[in-house]
């Protein structure tokens, strides 16, 4: 696609870094923009600046906030022995959503997929050891979504965590295989969370 | 179970068309080129989600459109069952049952079943052992549901542990434990898998030889041998005995996608020592036995859909196989054919009735 300008150019090659963008979909956006005022897309871009300047990550948790700790790690009513784990901030606001864990999570910003180029180190997984290690953890829910990837990383992370004492669990299928957490209505969701089980049990077929 | 209906949007050659078909026999003859294979094709693709000829979904859609759709009207004791489906270049394909999408494309497989018998299928024998895992497992997927699942999944991590070697190969460091995780839904599945082809087999190799001997009239003995790795060892000590190969390659060496039916004439590999008609006998025969199993699992019959074989059977075998039409109970068909002459005549000697379609003479097609 030849431009008549080398600005637009640029504006349609980042904007077509997006996922699900295209060149052509990139076109029509960078042609919007042009439409609109100057103070208007200095609003607008700028926006995603200070997005990605001041939101920080949780020290804790890893999961996205405004403060160093987030608002769930700094709650002094929430259980800190008790941690939740899951692949990103969706499933955290997916599981707040039921009202029925009151411990904290921890975010491990995906799951491992070598198709992806996703390894154990390209995720928060280490850090979630440590806290295990330090003895500042008593019971582990393993909530990843339930596909394959989900399951193997689950397992990856029992085989590191199996050698501490406490408690791991998964939360219990009455989700169908290949269906992700983010879809699941709220009140199963709070149910699998109630009614977890115990990780080497959850090898049994049903 | 049969199609009562079916319309085709911009699918393969056809522009638009509608058909009302037989609950028993339906023909659809017309010179080569008219498109009488591409509608048995738009029915096995609401059987299967798929073509039997593109695996690639847009090579499906009408030269020059972006998407194509499918409906079909089906009835299922008594009950009327609207399956639609559309592709289209950009989007991914949609399948709905009475109006309501499917969340996943395996909840319908096995719904419609069908069975296709057509020439290409002399692929099974000349072709890689690809092709013969795909016809098994095409097979037990209609009627188990958590094969199709195991499968998936199966592939899933397969692809999985094939890419992380690669990136070994590519950074050029190994991490064991990373490479292990992995063996654990190979070994899940795959146990299943072969237990699964194992059991289905057993059912099915006696029904094989049966029609076998029907469709040839010979006594020459036939079998389908079952060749896997794991009829030796577990997947555990397969995958454990070949990790070094593993990172040679840079892929799983090893599993159930190594599998393989061995056919056998009187002994002797059929693909060197079986004449072109043993073998399309041979083929035949497993397609009649693939029915049945289906029909006996299912407790009603597939769709039968018989591409261009009376152009390409001799006579002897036309008529042994029209011999098991009449006899037998097939519940409803799909044939092509170039000579409209020549099929009524056969239909005629064995004293059932069909429905003819003359393709290409309509102008609702193309
Ligand atoms: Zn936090």
């Amino acid at each position: 696609m030849e431009l008549p300008s080398k600005h637009i150019t640029e504006a349609v090659e980042q904007l077509a870094t997006l996922p699900g963008i295209g060149r052509k979909t990139a076109l029509r956006l960078a042609l919007h923009l042009l439409k609109q005022n100057k103070d208007e897309v200095e609003r607008f871009a700028g926006s995603f600046i200070n997005m990605r300047n001041k939101i920080q990550f949780c020290r804790s948790c890893h999961n996205i906030s405004d403060n160093e700790i987030c608002s769930i790690c700094n709650n002094p009513k929430r259980n800190k022995k008790f941690i939740c784990v899951v692949e990103d901030m969706r499933d955290v606001i997916a599981i707040e959503n039921t009202r029925q864990f009151f411990g904290i999570y921890h975010v491990l910003g995906g799951i491992i997929s070598p198709v992806d180029g996703i390894g154990p180190s390209d995720l928060n997984i280490d850090s979630l050891v440590e806290k295990v290690q330090k003895g500042e953890v008593n019971e582990i829910v393993l909530a990843l979504s339930t596909t394959m990837e989900g399951d193997t990383t689950n397992y990856y992370l029992f085989k590191r965590l199996k050698e501490f004492n406490i408690s791991i669990s998964t939360i219990a299928r009455g989700v169908a295989v290949g269906d992700d957490l983010e879809y699941t209505d709220e009140l199963t969701l709070g149910k699998s969370i109630l009614n977890r089980i115990p990780y080497e049990n959850s090898f049994v077929k049903s | 179970m049969f199609l009562k209906k079916i319309s085709l949007f911009n699918f393969k050659n056809y522009s638009e068309a509608q058909f009302d078909f037989s609950e028993d026999i339906n023909c659809f003859s017309g010179n080569n080129g008219v498109g009488k294979t591409n509608l048995l094709d738009a029915i096995h693709y609401l059987s299967f989600c798929k073509s039997y000829f593109n695996s690639t979904d847009y090579l499906n859609i009408r030269h020059g459109s972006d998407f194509f759709i499918l409906q079909g009207d089906f009835v299922n004791e008594s009950k009327e069952e609207t399956i639609y489906c559309s592709a289209s270049i950009n989007q991914r394909k949609i399948f709905k049952k009475n109006k309501k999408e499917y969340s996943r494309l395996s909840e319908h497989i096995g719904l419609f079943p069908s069975v296709v018998i057509s020439p290409e299928d002399t692929n099974l024998i000349h072709e890689g052992s690809r092709a013969r895992r795909k016809f098994l497992d095409s097979v037990i997927s209609q009627f188990n549901k958590t094969y199709l699942e195991n499968l998936i999944n199966y592939n899933k991590a397969l692809e999985q542990r094939d890419a992380l070697l690669k990136n070994f190969a590519e950074s050029g460091k190994f991490d064991l434990s990373s490479l292990l995780i992995w063996n654990k839904p190979l070994i899940e599945n795959g146990d299943e898998i072969y237990q699964k082809r194992k059991e289905f087999l057993k059912i099915f190799i006696p029904v094989f030889q049966k029609y076998f001997k029907i469709i040839s009239g010979g006594a020459e003995p036939v079998s389908l041998d079952y060749q896997s790795g794991l009829n030796q060892n577990s997947l555990q000590t397969l995958l454990d005995e070949t990790i070094i190969a593993d990172r040679n390659a840079q892929r799983t060496t090893s599993g159930i996608h190594k599998d393989d039916l061995i056919f056998k004439l009187g002994g002797h590999p059929l693909k060197t020592i079986g004449s072109q008609g043993q073998q399309k006998s041979f083929i035949i025969a497993m397609k009649l036995a693939q029915f049945e199993c289906i029909k006996e699992i299912k407790k009603f019959c597939p769709i039968l859909l018989l591409d261009d074989i009376f152009d390409k059977l001799d006579h002897n075998r036309i008529n042994s196989l029209m011999n098991l039409v009449s006899t037998h109970h097939f519940g409803q068909i799909f044939i092509t054919n170039t000579e409209e002459k020549k099929i009524r005549e056969i239909f005629k000697k064995i004293k059932i009735d069909l429905k003819l379609f003359k393709i290409g003479e309509n102008k609702n097609e193309t």
